[in-house]
């Protein structure tokens, strides 16, 4: 009795602390399980490996801020580096302010990155990959760039002209875009689905946090989405698609996460366990 | 009568169409070559006069051997322009971005084994792209939403002529009166989030509905009410609803302006100023209404801490779970919704809330109808014609 | 009351109409109106960072004036909102401005802009630690609130537990066929309840939206009748 009514009355400054711990601890010490690839992550992959031919256009939405990019980083660079290897032209959009911040650092990074590990096959700003301008308005510039993508931007958010532009050679619509990859935690995704895959069939997958991606099997089951990467575990999956088929040397984010993740859901359970344990004994206690 | 006028409205452009658009110009010249059966240039139909549908059929796909290419010429130019190579898996292409003002034709050429071009060529007529005033395509799709207004709108002038609906007991909103009193009598105010969205977004509009009567409740009661605001128009929005709030229950120097305020846009500085709120001003009563995203956890777990009692209510599916386990009462998803009918009881809002019951209603009951054909149609192994047309059928209504 | 009230309801119920009639007419002269009504969209939208601006400045300058509890908090958001504006404007968004690179020789087109600096070493860590917080509030709300008090608690939590551990690679090396598990769970029993509380959020948002083009609905505009 008295064990369970120090864990009902323990301060939760110790469950914080013992959380802090067993984050930390794997990094420091990582064990690395290995990893099934789950069929919606396959999906996503397979279409930019079979379907976006040689200087197709992919795009990639980056509607999230600093506080979601831990689970969404690592896949928006995941599929840029794949974009890379392809020859795949990459144009980064946002419909908010601080996702330029996250695209303008995705670019930086996979830049200076891939072009160090493969100096004979350079990747150029603006003639292989751009992040285009910041407009306001939301659902209306999803809505724009099915009539006229170069009139709704006019500029990538470096100031250049679209037109004059060699990655935006050829592109004035969806039509023109072979596949998108929203990334996003929040509902932005169901704006693009519905404006952009519902209005303007534009072949889409989704790249979302591991809280919101159970709300979007709907759209997998009905086809609206082809694909999904769920959390730092769909990222993770997607770095050893692209480290199973090339010599990719880079930080692997997302795996590096996952024995911190994984000790982190055993502790939750635990955590459950325990609370339920002295539940129970408390509720027969009080039935005595 | 708002209906009647939109029908014939509608049948204006639905019957106007540009007949010559309208009309498939079959174009079929006889076939130089006998694999090909039938090769047909007709307008897309349902678009802006910028597309042309080609459709080609072959006698016997396994006996061509040849590579065959779709050449496309414009009447005010000689060029032949390469479309594609066509393969004998498709029968269609879509040509698109046409000028209307120009006619086109198309020809399929066929290739030897070295890439040469074979002679024998066929040929389409000229046809020239029309713009449609309508797509008919989505002729289910407005019915659709014709036959629910129709539904709201008849419902509406039932419940104006008297007759009482009935509305089920929705526990979280029958606490509000209970959860307002609360905070009164503590002595410590009421903290009202109407969500991280936008106006554009419904159950924001959905809050400030409840925001109203709310607001009239603390202005009787006299107690602070306290609204954070994450969009400056929602701002300006909810100011002006608990401004006529105050004024309507006879307290309009009770309101202040300052305690309905602009937070930051930002999603987890928002939480985490509300949190901050939480812990200063430690409100009795917190009603989380609206829609969030993963800052529903830190908002809610931050009330749960200070003791007060909390109400959420969402439509966001994902944020459910983290509610039910922080707070006292959840409101779930299309409830919120239902909340304005509910609190106000006013007849418009109450047919509403009723057609929407009803059309759920009829989607449930497709939804039940098409389970139990398609289980009989598998057992009897998809043979039974009239079950599979019904199916068909549909599908056919709810792909639209 | 013509354009507080009477205005405001004509506006939307004429533009809810007419871009529910648009959106089923092809013609040219159809999507020209479109194309234009998305234009006034993205102009008034720009217009609403303006409001915002104004909020937050109104907001924290009274708070200042009437020096109420935490009156220097509000004084930092001022002086924060005030330098970002100014080393946004003239120093430039990605890259250096040229009137910065004139100004301090030392800043190179390649360079990071204070802007962007302020960004990556500023705002992401604190936002990246505040969502962090979710991770400890959901440990002591795992411990404190997820108790099998009935039988549909207890299937809430043997299913919570089963997803916890098979979304991770440690369930894999648990037991090889926890991930599909998973995947049946989300594509099945998941997804029918998310989609029957769809249909009816999706028929909620369609009647809300009518209310508001027919004018029914007018609490957007500030409440009363």
């Amino acid at each position: 009795m008295k064990f369970v009514n120090f864990i009902n009355k323990l301060d939760k400054r110790w469950i914080y602390l013992l959380i802090a711990l067993v984050v930390i601890i794997p990094f420091v010490f990582p064990v690395g399980c290995p990893m099934k690839i789950t069929p919606p992550v396959q999906s996503i992959y397979n279409y930019i490996e079979d379907s976006i031919p040689e200087n197709g256009v992919l795009l990639l939405g980056v509607d999230y801020d600093p506080s979601t990019m831990a689970e969404l980083h690592p896949m928006a660079k995941a599929l840029t580096y794949h974009a890379f290897y392809n020859n795949v032209r990459v144009l980064f959009v946002t419909m908010f302010p601080q996702g330029s911040g996250m695209g303008q650092d995705i670019i930086n990074r996979t830049l200076e990155h891939w072009n160090s590990i493969n100096p004979d096959m350079p990747k150029e700003l603006g003639k292989d990959i751009t992040l285009l301008a910041y407009v306001p308005g939301f659902s209306a510039v999803i809505l724009k760039m099915g009539e006229n993508i170069p009139a709704t931007f006019n500029e990538d958010a470096y100031g250049n002209k679209l037109d004059n532009l060699s990655v935006m050679e050829g592109i004035k619509t969806y039509d023109d875009i072979d596949y998108m990859v929203e990334f996003s935690g929040s509902s932005v995704v169901l704006s693009w689905l519905i404006y952009a895959n519902g209005r303007y069939n534009l072949k889409m997958g989704i790249g979302t946090t591991a809280v919101s991606a159970a709300e979007y099997y709907n759209y997998l089951q009905s086809g609206q989405a082809n694909g999904l990467l769920g959390g730092l575990k769909g990222a993770a999956e997607y770095e050893k698609l692209l480290t199973d088929k090339h010599d990719f040397s880079g930080r692997n984010d997302a795996s590096v996460g996952m024995d911190a993740q994984s000790a982190a859901h055993i502790l939750f359970i635990l955590l459950i366990i325990l609370g339920n344990i002295t539940f129970f004994i408390k509720k027969h206690q009080e039935g005595k | 009568m708002k209906i009647t006028f939109f029908l014939i409205f509608m049948s204006v452009f639905l019957f106007a169409q540009d007949n010559q658009g309208s009309v498939p110009t079959d174009s079929t010249v006889i076939s130089e070559l006998s694999f090909i059966e039938s090769f047909i240039v007709s307008d897309m139909g349902s678009d802006d006069g910028t597309a042309l549908r080609v459709k080609w059929i072959f006698a016997d796909h396994t006996k061509i051997k040849n590579h065959i290419r779709l050449y496309r010429e414009i009447e005010s130019d000689t060029a032949r322009e390469l479309l594609c190579d066509i393969t004998t898996s498709t029968n269609e292409y879509i040509d698109k971005n046409l000028c209307r003002e120009e006619s086109y034709r198309y020809s399929l050429v066929t290739l030897d084994s070295v890439g040469a071009e074979m002679p024998g060529i066929i040929s389409t007529d000229y046809i020239k792209p029309k713009a449609n005033y309508f797509k008919t395509n989505k002729i289910i799709l407005l019915l659709m939403i014709l036959i629910y207004t129709s539904v709201i709108v008849i419902l509406v002038e039932t419940v104006k002529k008297g007759k009482v609906l009935f509305v089920r007991k929705i526990s979280g909103l029958d606490t509000l009166d209970e959860a307002v009193g609360r905070a009164t009598e503590m002595g410590r105010p009421v903290l009202y989030v109407p969500g991280s969205s936008t106006m554009s977004d419904i159950a924001t509009i959905a809050s400030l509905n409840i925001l109203g009567p709310v607001a009239k409740k603390i202005a009787e009661y006299d107690t602070r009410l306290i609204v954070p605001n994450r969009d400056p128009i929602v701002m300006t929005v909810a100011k002006e609803v608990v401004k006529e709030s105050y004024s309507e229950a006879g307290r309009p120097d009770a309101y202040t302006d300052n305690d309905v305020f602009f937070l930051t846009d930002s999603q987890f500085g928002y939480a985490a100023a509300i949190s901050g709120i939480m812990t200063r001003e430690k409100p009795a009563t917190n009603l989380l209404l609206g829609m969030f995203w993963a800052e529903s956890l830190i908002i809610a777990e931050a009330g749960n801490t200070t003791g007060a009692i909390q109400i959420a209510g969402t439509d966001a599916v994902t944020q459910l779970p983290f509610f039910i386990t922080s707070c006292d009462y959840t409101i779930i998803g299309e409830e919120l919704y239902a909340a304005s009918a509910y609190l106000s009881r006013e007849p418009l809002l109450m047919g509403t809330l009723k057609a929407q019951d009803y059309f759920k209603g009829m989607i449930i009951f497709f939804i039940c109808i098409y389970l139990i054909f398609l289980i009989i149609s598998t057992i009897f192994g998809g043979d039974v014609s009239f079950l599979n047309k019904i199916l068909e059928i549909i599908k056919f209504i709810f792909k639209s | 009351m013509f354009i507080r009230r009477t205005l405001p309801l004509l506006i939307a119920g004429f533009f809810g109409i007419a871009m529910i009639i648009q959106f089923f007419i092809p013609h040219p002269a159809s999507r020209t109106f479109y194309n234009m009504v998305l234009d006034w969209i993205i102009i008034v939208s720009a217009f609403t960072y303006l409001m915002a601006v104004q909020s937050t400045v109104e907001l924290h300058t009274t708070k200042i004036k009437r020096r109420v509890d935490g009156w220097q908090y509000s004084l930092i958001v001022l002086i924060s909102l005030g330098i970002t504006a100014f080393i946004g404007i003239l120093g430039g968004a990605f890259t250096p401005s040229t009137f910065l690179m004139k100004l301090i020789p030392a800043f190179k087109p390649s360079s990071t802009s204070p802007l962007m600096y302020t960004y990556l070493y500023m705002q992401v860590p604190m936002q990246s630690t505040i969502f962090s917080l979710l991770a400890f509030y959901m440990a002591s709300a795992a411990f404190r609130s997820f108790k099998a008090r009935s039988f549909d608690a207890t299937m809430l939590l043997l299913t919570a537990a089963i997803v916890t551990i098979g979304r991770v690679p440690l369930g894999e090396f648990i037991y090889k066929d926890f991930p599909e598990i998973v995947e049946w769970i989300l594509k099945y029993p998941n997804m029918a309840a998310q989609r029957g509380i769809l249909i009816g959020v999706e028929l909620g948002i369609i009647a809300t939206s009518l209310k508001i083009i027919l004018g029914i609905e007018r609490k957007y505009l500030g409440g009363g009748k």
